[in-house]
């Protein structure tokens, strides 16, 4: 089955593209990315800053089920337009992995459906693809501690 | 080995292969040493048949590649095939699609509780 979200990364690049099409007025889809109350459902973090205007800051967290902080990110809004565009820059923190710049372009295709197109830029090509092999590395991790249980139930 | 149905769609299926947490699992396994079909199947409760089914599911895609050593097969890990197939932007796809898709279901709902906008 074909995703309906598409990522474009050509090689050699140091950045992406992510783009998506949903069956939501634009006003719905940036009103999902301006109000922490609803950011944090679809992301599934806990909000500790977001100020959703021009200059503003944010910052989140994610934690594991006993409530350990697994990841924590900041950045800030440098444009704010209702409706049409935000852009921001995010940094995980505690790693060495450099800030990122977001551009996220809100477009009206008809009165019930839009487009999300998010450019974001890194700093070098590596860091890019590291960006992008993140979660695959999560997956084979996943997979791994699974083994673990496995292999130690085993003793 | 047979030329099979897997072999049709190989990018596809390599993801699928991929996507299943046990096949998973002995992909880490195989990683660290080649191994028997027997020994593998040692470290599941799964079933054996269930095991030999995952083992030919990443033989087709050559994720494992298997070979005669005596009278036993060892399967072995092929890294370049899953450097090759994977670019390792599947899994970030589907981040970000189970995101977006979570945020369409809730703001449906937002719609519905706070009738217009």
């Amino acid at each position: 089955m074909k995703l309906k979200t598409q990522i474009s990364a050509e090689d050699g690049k140091q950045e992406l593209t992510i783009t998506r099409v949903f069956d939501l007025p634009v006003e719905l889809l940036f009103k999902a990315h301006t109000k922490p109350e609803l950011v944090t459902q679809w992301m599934g973090n806990r909000i500790l800053k977001w100020e959703a205007k021009k200059h503003g800051s944010w910052q989140f967290e994610t934690a594991d089920p006993q409530g350990n902080v697994m990841f924590r990110a900041n950045g800030v809004f440098h444009e704010f337009v209702l409706n049409e565009k935000i852009t921001r820059t995010f940094e995980m923190e505690n790693t060495p992995f450099d800030v990122q710049l977001e551009f996220f372009e809100f477009e009206k295709i008809t009165d019930e459906t839009s487009k999300l197109t998010m450019h974001i830029v890194y700093r070098s090509i590596a860091l890019r693809d590291q960006m992008l092999q993140m979660p695959f590395a999560a997956g084979l991790n996943m997979a791994h501690n699974r083994l673990q249980d496995i292999v130690s139930k085993l003793k | 080995m047979k030329p099979n149905d897997y072999t049709m769609n190989l990018r596809r299926d390599v993801f699928q292969a991929i996507a299943d947490p046990t096949r998973r699992a002995i992909l880490m396994l195989v990683a660290s040493q080649a191994m028997t079909a027997g020994a593998i199947a040692a470290n599941f409760d799964t079933a054996r048949p269930t095991v030999s089914k995952h083992l030919q599911i990443l033989t087709a895609c050559e994720l494992l590649t298997p070979q005669q050593n005596g009278r036993e097969i060892y399967y072995h890990f092929n890294p370049d095939k899953m450097k090759e197939v994977a670019e390792f932007i599947e899994p970030f796809q589907r981040m970000w699609e189970e995101r977006f898709d979570k945020l369409e279901s809730i703001m449906k709902n937002y719609k519905d509780k706070n009738g217009a906008i």
